[in-house]
């Protein structure tokens, strides 16, 4: 079953003489009407024409997440304001957000990509899904939302939380499919358990599509034996529209991207030089397909793989492997992005805190904070440490939107190696 | 009543460190005339009063220790029924209230020193 089975299927020569003519416009695109961009490939002595082949997108600039951040709020924008129905922002930062605009064509497009995901699993217009992604500014929810209705579902947009709640509407509604990260996943499963609900049996749960964070195939093959569904993973990122840029179809065995509108390159995340097809890389993607804001050659920081063989679903568009890890060093805790600069900027802001800190993830729902408190700072008395500690956890969640734990610690006493502090201890095993 | 200094020195509630903290002592010949050790939960503090406060203080800061000093006051009781009651006695009518206290007992036995922490020093001074 396919959603649109002609693009779907369409034969690699025709698939990738439609990316040069989509790519060819997206770049004369953004030369014509985005500054940054004009001037990004100014530097770089290239110009749309410079393009014959796909291949020479290598000859065009990068754009990384500190672009978007510097050209907030909307200094990548391709066309006039009054075009632009919808603004999505990625979280988790503070001060300036990377912003992603789309026009109503676009929105149109990212819903047919989802729908595409949809039925890639075997959903029908006869499935019901619960939507349990945050609804706002993340596109977790929406952008999920527009598809799976452009597909025909009945959605359910409980979004997160109220867990009782959400058990009561898979009850009475028949849902049959569910939308959450893996760690609500992981959460849920026990929560059945303790409230002694066989999904399998007691609910019409089919189906379940985890993203938003990184997560292993064993705990995939987990969730499937404890709920009795199939469980699909799900890639996708703000600055690409939100999920939909790859999923796995029944096959599951990788993820498909959606060639005819994203560009996908696996390049060296330390020099930025292509890969080829198999190798482990970073992953960079450029948008073909979108008029609102288009992106080229965007550095994702993950890490996967092409999986160059063709897929027994009969899907043309190439697969990516999991995702293998990150090529700086940003987290997912409780489904909000974090950068350990974020926590440093905090911390050193603050008076009382020494030189040493360390961040210990515990899994990805909790996070500590270990600090030393400055040699000058102790007073005789517990009272300002204990006070120092209630200020760091506050202003630490007004900055990285979540609450951590956080444990002072006697200066000197962090450990230290090679001169370079340990920064981050990862003990997830999410990868 | 005199005013005596006080160390605090901080440390994590873990096994050693009072051995660690008691060396440091003994290598620079500092005698403890009294001592309180606190706890709240993963930390502690230990309190000291020694004969030789200043060296005590340098020779903790040297040794890499978090350590602070701070001025306490010492009060007179008699080492005998009663003699603990009559100084709460008069700190309560005085309206000062003690924060953290511990016991000095004087080389001759003759009397006992209350160590304590009173918050509001300047008023305390006046009283006592």
């Amino acid at each position: 079953m396919f959603w649109q089975m002609e693009q779907e299927t369409l034969k690699r020569a025709k698939l990738e003489a439609l990316q040069l003519k989509r790519l060819k416009q997206t770049l004369k695109r953004v030369y014509d009407n985005v500054p940054f961009y004009q001037k990004a490939f100014t530097k770089c002595k290239v110009k749309p024409v410079s393009l014959k082949s796909v291949k020479d997108i290598e000859k065009f600039p990068f754009t990384t997440r500190e672009d978007l951040q510097a050209n907030y709020p909307d200094g990548l924008l391709a066309c006039g304001r009054e075009d632009i129905v919808r603004l999505h922002t990625s979280s988790g930062t503070t001060g300036k957000p990377k912003a992603v605009f789309f026009t109503k064509a676009d929105l149109d497009n990212s819903a047919n990509l989802i729908a595409r995901c949809l039925v890639a699993t075997g959903c029908t217009k006869h499935d019901v899904l619960q939507n349990m992604m945050s609804y706002g500014l993340f596109t977790g929810g929406l952008v999920m939302h527009y598809g799976a209705e452009k597909l025909g579902m009945l959605i359910i947009p409980s979004a997160v939380g109220n867990t009782d709640r959400q058990i009561m509407l898979m009850q009475d509604f028949g849902t049959t499919t569910l939308h959450l990260t893996p760690s609500y996943a992981l959460y849920l499963a026990s929560h059945f358990e303790a409230k002694g609900i066989n999904p399998a049996k007691d609910l019409k749960l089919k189906r379940a599509f985890m993203g938003a964070e990184p997560y292993t195939e064993e705990t995939r093959l987990k969730l499937e034996s404890s709920m009795g569904i199939e469980v699909f993973n799900s890639y996708g990122l703000t600055e690409m529209n939100g999920p939909g840029v790859a999923f796995e179809c029944t096959e599951k065995n990788g993820m498909h991207i959606w060639e005819d509108n994203f560009i996908v390159e696996i390049v060296d995340p330390a020099t930025g030089k292509q890969l080829p097809d198999g190798e482990y890389g970073e992953l960079v993607l450029t948008t073909i397909n979108r008029e609102g804001m288009p992106i080229i050659r965007y550095r994702t920081r993950d890490i996967t793989a092409i999986d160059p063989v063709r897929c027994a679903c009969g899907r043309t568009h190439v697969r990516i492997k999991r995702i293998h890890g990150r090529a700086d060093d940003m987290f997912i805790i409780r489904g909000v992005n974090i950068y350990p600069q974020q926590i440093e900027q905090v911390l050193m802001g603050v008076n009382g805190v020494g030189k040493n800190y360390q961040i210990v993830l515990e899994s990805s729902e909790d996070m500590t904070i270990r600090v030393e408190f400055s040699k000058g700072y102790f007073d005789g008395n517990l009272d300002n440490l204990k006070t120092l500690r209630g200020t760091l956890v506050e202003k630490l969640k007004a900055a990285i939107l979540v609450r951590p734990k956080v444990e002072l610690a006697e200066p000197g006493t962090l450990p230290v190696s090679e001169g370079k502090s340990k920064r981050v201890i990862d003990n997830r095993k999410v990868y | 009543m005199k005013n005596i200094k006080q160390l605090s020195i901080f440390a994590e509630n873990k096994p050693g460190k009072l051995e660690h903290i008691t060396k440091v002592f003994e290598e620079n010949k500092i005698n403890i005339m009294a001592f309180n050790i606190a706890s709240q939960g993963d930390f502690g503090i230990m309190r000291f009063i020694a004969d030789k406060p200043e060296k005590a203080l340098e020779a903790f800061k040297k040794a890499g220790f978090t350590i602070s000093m701070n001025e306490v006051f010492a009060i007179e009781m008699e080492d005998k029924p009663g003699g603990f009651h009559n100084v709460a006695q008069f700190i309560a009518k005085s309206g000062l209230n003690i924060e953290n206290a511990y016991v000095l007992i004087e080389k001759d036995r003759q009397g006992a020193l209350l160590i304590c922490d009173i918050k509001d020093t300047e008023k305390a001074k006046k009283t006592l």
